[in-house]
């Protein structure tokens, strides 16, 4: 869906999604980082559990929900990455209290 | 990083590092004002400057001169003596002008004896048919990947709707190499007669030339459908095609990523929350604060500047931001406001930097079928409620978007409106022949922004708290 | 033009949305007055609690009547309003506590209330199993449990309009005078006479009776509340403290909702609330305490309605004391949702029949009295 411009030379940090290690770059939000990746990280809403991707990426549509280092519903699109950040994918109500 | 203010309290906090933000704490704190600048994201800049202290894009020439002329004002403001916190939430603000602020995990609270709200713009709720599904993204949002991490589309790619950020970010996205396989232009076309009374006005702007290069550097290289009346996006779980009806002809065409963009609306979600009196905008079709010359709001001590007090672009937003801080230095600090260059040389600057608005919001005035949509297309995307779900309400007594809520939870998700509230009041006030001033908007709350219980349990308290603790 | 009605009701919250429908089914033609729209202010937007439990002893008997409509709302109002009954949960938080809950049941128990019934820790735990272990027991009233304030008040007004009532909202009853034998009120341009006039008009019902000769000790508060976004389901009963303020409930639709009468500072003319966020982190500190589970749920709005309180927390609930025709129906004092159906349909029956097999007695304007200055 997206490719980086070659351009970019920030320096890799790398990151840990649902498990799986991901190297993105200084400076990403964690939303564009995802993005980035090509892999599918679409989350499940609380409400139907319908598929959603990040919509708005300036902190208004509440969609690139995700959690991060254990604390969830964090708007991914408003916190920077930084090296060994935790990522889990929320499918529908996200777990509390674990 | 700053994670916490070093005062309780300040002449003048900030809200929002944006053109209007930064010249409004620049000024402020430059006449010798105690000043917060507080801002959600990671570095100043606000959208239209987004990440220009970290963009990894280095050819100067692909974001283009006016996105690099943010650059004097950030150091200006950096060098006022404002302090600057950014990652900053601002969940809340009460009349007594005490402000709830989140960062990195904590919250606390400031006291502020003047408030500038420069919380700018969000992009204009476009919901057709498809607009939930993972790949149909805002056109700002890929813009803010391309400015803060050099993300371009990749694969086949659509960019639908109207308006100078389109334009823009089409031209942007090319010079980066990126794909884009059709651009699908909904400017309905009586809007060029409508418009042309005000065309004089723009010719002289400078954003006139500027807008007819980006057209014609982008056209030379993308197929664009113009006269666009239908659009809708399809797929199972994510988005695979985009169909949409232009003369009388509909074409469905395979995509992987839909931009959508119909223009922006004042972000007004904190002052509405603080109890800022809106009123409905008829040309721009949107809630406006209701504002004195200054800037100053019907809340005593509150001033809004920039795209939040009414859509005027960034050099508007820069002089309305110098405009709003100069009259609180003036109520403050007398003395110093006489240092300040005059309120009628700001004055000048802001007709100059309006000049040609008029024919922007009357030529890029959305067409209805993109504004209130019809049957099962999403409304609040947040709680899933569809266009129909609210004409259901409105037939069994529902009359505005508060008693909506007895009815469906419209509004009442995380986004608390930001991407349904202007539909919600057009939708209902087209069902009940009413004006959308008269069916009003949503009554907002605190916190703007979820903050985590155990973030609110870990407010410090004051020792008053201690000895209140009521037990009963 | 002055219209004639059966009664007049001034205020559309559920108290008034409840006396106009009764009225409708004993075959009387009611009009509601209501200054915003109806459930605008706390009947819209307070915690639904449909609780018997923990009530002064003067008002369970309309509690117990007011229940016994809730369990067939749905049947009365041709909508569930989002009735659900699991229970109400005390909890102690220490043996002082469970003792003062024990000698609470058996004080209701001697009175011959049997709703209240007392808990030990195992027991508790099997109701709210994430309640913190330290917990001793605590007191539930099975029968109770919450609904949708908004939609309630509002299926109320909605079924009392259908039944016949006139139903005038956004425009304040005012110039309220009783001339030739018939209450009378100012509507905008059109008057309302009636030989019944009911002041249910929540915080501003004080200033009626005081206009009308009957001052009462009453202020006007605004109770904050809070809700979480959704998250999974984890609790049935409705939860309240014994010691502490709070009360705790989870929807259906996952999300929780954190009361407890925490006071915002009311702003009564401009029909607005400023939240006082420190005692909300009170509020949720007492529940970091007693729900670990919910630490990280996140908080997505905070708000207060405005309702009046007397000085003895009880509802003035009955005729006035100095004029004929004239009814008192409010001073709910933060709970008197549960208490709106049977209210609705005892007020009826005082002012269709003169008279009410519910024991209302201890709640009449005339107890003030002794005490006006």
């Amino acid at each position: 869906m997206f490719k980086r411009s070659d351009q970019d030379s920030r320096p890799s940090v790398r990151i840990v999604v649902d498990g799986a290690a991901l190297a993105a770059r200084e400076g990403d939000t964690v939303s564009a980082a995802l993005l980035a990746s090509g892999r599918d990280v679409r989350r499940a809403t609380a409400v139907s559990g319908a598929p959603r991707l990040p919509y708005c990426m300036m902190g208004v549509c509440f969609d690139c929900l995700v959690t991060i280092d254990g604390v969830g519903n964090r708007q991914g699109c408003l916190v920077p990455v930084a090296e060994g950040m935790q990522i889990e994918i929320q499918k529908g109500k996200r777990e509390i209290g674990r | 990083m700053n994670t916490t203010a070093r005062h309780d309290s300040y002449d003048v906090v900030v809200i929002g590092a944006g053109p209007a933000g930064l010249a409004a704490a620049t000024t402020a704190a430059e006449a010798g004002l105690s000043t917060l600048l507080l801002d959600e994201n990671a570095g100043p800049g606000g959208q239209v400057w987004r990440a220009i202290a970290s963009t990894p894009v280095r050819d100067r020439n692909h974001l283009g001169a006016d996105y690099w002329a943010g650059s004097e004002l950030v150091e200006e403001a950096r060098s006022s003596g404002a302090e600057i916190i950014q990652r900053a939430t601002v969940w809340s603000l009460d009349r007594n002008l005490e402000i709830g602020v989140s960062v990195g995990g904590a919250s606390f609270f400031v006291k502020a004896r003047r408030v500038i709200l420069a919380t700018g713009a969000l992009e204009r709720p476009f919901p057709i048919p498809g607009w939930t599904l993972p790949g149909v993204m805002t056109a700002g949002a890929a813009q803010t990947m391309l400015k803060s991490s050099g993300l371009v589309p990749s694969g086949p790619t659509v960019i639908a709707g109207q308006g100078p950020l389109l334009w823009l970010l089409a031209a942007q996205i090319l010079r980066l190499g990126g794909r884009i396989d059709r651009i699908l232009d909904t400017t309905e076309r009586r809007n060029y007669l409508a418009a042309l009374p005000h065309a004089f006005a723009f010719m002289t702007s400078r954003y006139f030339a500027k807008g007819l290069a980006l057209m014609k550097q982008v056209r030379a290289k993308v197929p664009v459908v113009t006269g666009i009346s239908e659009l809708a996006a399809a797929g199972d779980g994510q988005l695979a095609t985009v169909t949409y009806v232009s003369g009388g002809r509909r074409e469905t065409v395979p995509a992987e990523l839909l931009l959508l963009h119909q223009g922006v609306v004042p972000n007004v979600n904190l002052a509405m929350a603080t109890g800022i009196e809106h009123r409905w905008d008829d040309l721009q079709l949107c809630w406006s604060p209701v504002l004195d010359r200054d800037g100053n709001t019907s809340v005593e001590g509150i001033a809004i500047a920039g795209d939040g007090a009414g859509i005027g672009g960034a050099d508007a937003a820069i002089v309305r931001g110098r405009i709003a801080a100069r009259a609180a230095v003036e109520a403050l600090a007398p003395a110093a406001a006489a240092r300040l260059a005059p309120m009628a040389s700001f004055k000048a600057s802001l007709v100059k930097a309006e000049r040609g608005r008029i024919f922007l919001d009357t030529l890029f005035r959305p067409a209805p079928q993109f504004r209130i949509p019809s049957g099962d297309t999403i409304v609040c995307r947040c709680e899933e409620v569809s266009a129909r779900d609210i004409l259901d309400a409105v037939a069994i007594g529902a009359t505005g978007p508060n008693q909506l809520k007895a009815y469906r939870r419209t509004g009442m998700g995380p986004c608390q409106g930001r991407l349904c509230g202007l539909t919600v009041t057009e939708l209902m006030a087209q069902a009940r022949g009413k004006s959308p001033q008269e069916i009003g908007y949503y009554r907002l709350r605190a916190p703007v922004k979820p903050i985590t219980l155990a973030e609110l349990a870990a407010v410090p308290k004051t020792e008053a708290d201690v000895n209140a603790v009521v037990r009963g | 033009m002055t219209k004639l009605a059966d009664a007049i009701i001034i205020g559309g919250g559920i108290h008034g949305c409840s006396t106009a429908l009764h009225m409708c089914l004993a075959g009387m033609k009611p009009v509601l007055i209501e200054k915003d729209y109806a459930g605008r202010h706390a009947s819209g937007v307070n915690a639904g609690g449909v609780r018997q439990l923990a009530r002064h002893v003067a008002e369970i008997p309309l509690s117990i009547r007011s229940m016994g409509i809730w369990e067939r709302i749905e049947e009365l109002v041709d909508d569930s309003c989002g009735f659900e009954s699991h229970g109400q949960v005390l909890v102690a938080e220490n043996d002082a506590e469970f003792d003062a809950c024990r000698a609470r049941v058996a004080e209701l128990n001697a009175l011959g209330f049997t709703h209240e019934e007392l808990i030990d820790g195992p027991e508790l735990r099997r109701l709210v199993p994430a309640v913190a272990e330290s917990c001793p027991g605590g007191v539930v009233s099975r029968r109770d449990g919450a609904a949708e304030p908004a939609r309630t008040t509002t299926a109320i007004r909605r079924k009392a309009e259908a039944l016949g009532a006139t139903v005038r909202e956004g425009v304040a009853a005012t110039n309220i005078r009783k001339q030739d034998g018939l209450w009378r009120v100012d509507v905008g341009a059109d008057s309302y006479a009636a030989p019944v006039l009911v002041n249910a008009a929540g915080a501003w019902a004080g200033r009626i009776a005081a206009d009308l000769g009957e001052p009462v000790p009453v202020e006007t508060v605004a109770p904050m509340l809070m809700i979480t976004s959704r998250v999974p389901h984890f609790i049935d009963p409705v939860v309240i403290l014994r010691g502490r303020k709070l009360s705790f409930k989870q929807f259906a639709n996952g999300t929780v909702l954190i009361g407890g009468g925490h006071l915002a500072t009311p702003d009564q003319d401009r029909n607005e609330t400023v939240l006082d966020w420190r005692s909300l982190a009170i509020s949720a500190r007492t529940v970091f305490e007693l729900f670990p589970v919910m630490r990280s749920a996140t908080i997505v709005r905070a708000w207060a309605g405005i309702e009046a309180r007397t000085k003895d927390e009880l509802p003035v609930f009955g005729p006035s004391a100095r004029h004929s025709g004239l009814y008192h129906q409010f001073g709910f004092s933060l709970h008197g949702f549960q208490l709106g159906p049977g209210a609705g349909a005892v007020m009826t029956e005082l002012i269709a029949s003169g008279g009410t097999q519910t024991r209302i007695g201890d709640l009449g304007i005339d107890r003030f009295h002794s005490s006006q200055p």
